[in-house]
């Protein structure tokens, strides 16, 4: 007979490497949920995730409407990628998933990054990542606590009952 | 489901200590729950408790977000106030059911 015995949860290392409404929205809602539940929670920003805590880009982030099979036209026709190639169908949509999550009183990307870190969630930038996009410390808001290194953020991921998780 | 005795009233709860009856909650209850989880009530943690039991009667969801927007205390404030899993614990202060929010 096999026992099961539960151990948990007790740190979250979250990556958010895409820079998509969902993509980063999706590492926003893990990350939050843990700090409400008392779970340690470090969030590590790399790549095109960057842009989930860039100033200039945070409150303006896209979801695709080209190359999205998941996506569909109000109704739940499948909508056309042809169409979604036309200027501002990208924003349109953009702006039309915001609206429905505000309905649900999902926060905007600024303020869920404030809550998150309110609530004693820590948020990092991939120096890497950094580098590359040739950004600097100023161009990343402010809840930001660190630009760190890839083995930086793993020795932050140690611990019994610590997951990390890639979204 | 349980039966519990808090400040004189007996209290039925559900295996995690939520009430099923949001009815049976008086402030003096409240206070002895939280003696439970060794907090100590103010009167700001009345009054987020207050507004927990006013959202819920109204049927609207819970959310840290709403509690942020109350004007009754700021996100860090509601973590200070409620160690932890604020949200679980103030819900649970507050007599009432355990909250299934994502946000």
């Amino acid at each position: 007979m096999t026992t099961t015995e539960e151990y948990p949860l007790k740190k979250v290392c979250i990556i958010c490497a895409k820079g998509s409404l969902e993509d980063v929205y999706a590492a926003l809602v893990m990350a939050n949920g843990a700090v409400m539940e008392g779970i340690e929670t470090k969030v590590f920003f790399t790549f095109f995730g960057l842009d989930g805590i860039t100033k200039k880009q945070m409150s303006n982030l896209h979801t695709a409407s080209v190359g999205n099979p998941a996506m569909r036209m109000p109704g739940g026709l499948p909508f056309p990628t042809l169409l979604g190639a036309i200027p501002g169908v990208e924003a349109g949509v953009s702006k039309m998933m915001r609206q429905e999550m505000e309905k649900l009183d999902i926060p905007t990307v600024p303020e869920f990054i404030e809550m998150i870190t309110a609530g004693g969630g820590e948020i990092f930038a991939c120096k890497l990542a950094v580098d590359m996009f040739k950004l600097r410390r100023e161009d990343l808001c402010d809840d930001v606590k660190d630009i760190i290194t890839v083995g930086q953020f793993y020795e932050l991921c140690g611990g019994q009952g610590t997951q990390i998780i890639f979204t | 489901m349980a039966q519990k005795e808090y400040a004189g009233v007996m209290v039925e709860v559900n295996n995690e200590g939520y009430f099923e009856n949001s009815n049976q909650w008086n402030k003096e209850v409240a206070a002895a729950i939280a003696k439970e989880n060794n907090l100590e009530l103010t009167d700001k943690h009345y009054q987020v408790m207050d507004f927990l039991r006013e959202r819920v009667a109204k049927g609207e969801a819970l959310t840290i977000r709403s509690i942020g927007k109350s004007g009754i205390v700021d996100i860090k404030g509601f973590y200070e106030l409620f160690p932890g899993a604020p949200l679980k614990l103030a819900t649970k202060l507050a007599g009432l059911k355990k909250p299934l929010s994502c946000v």
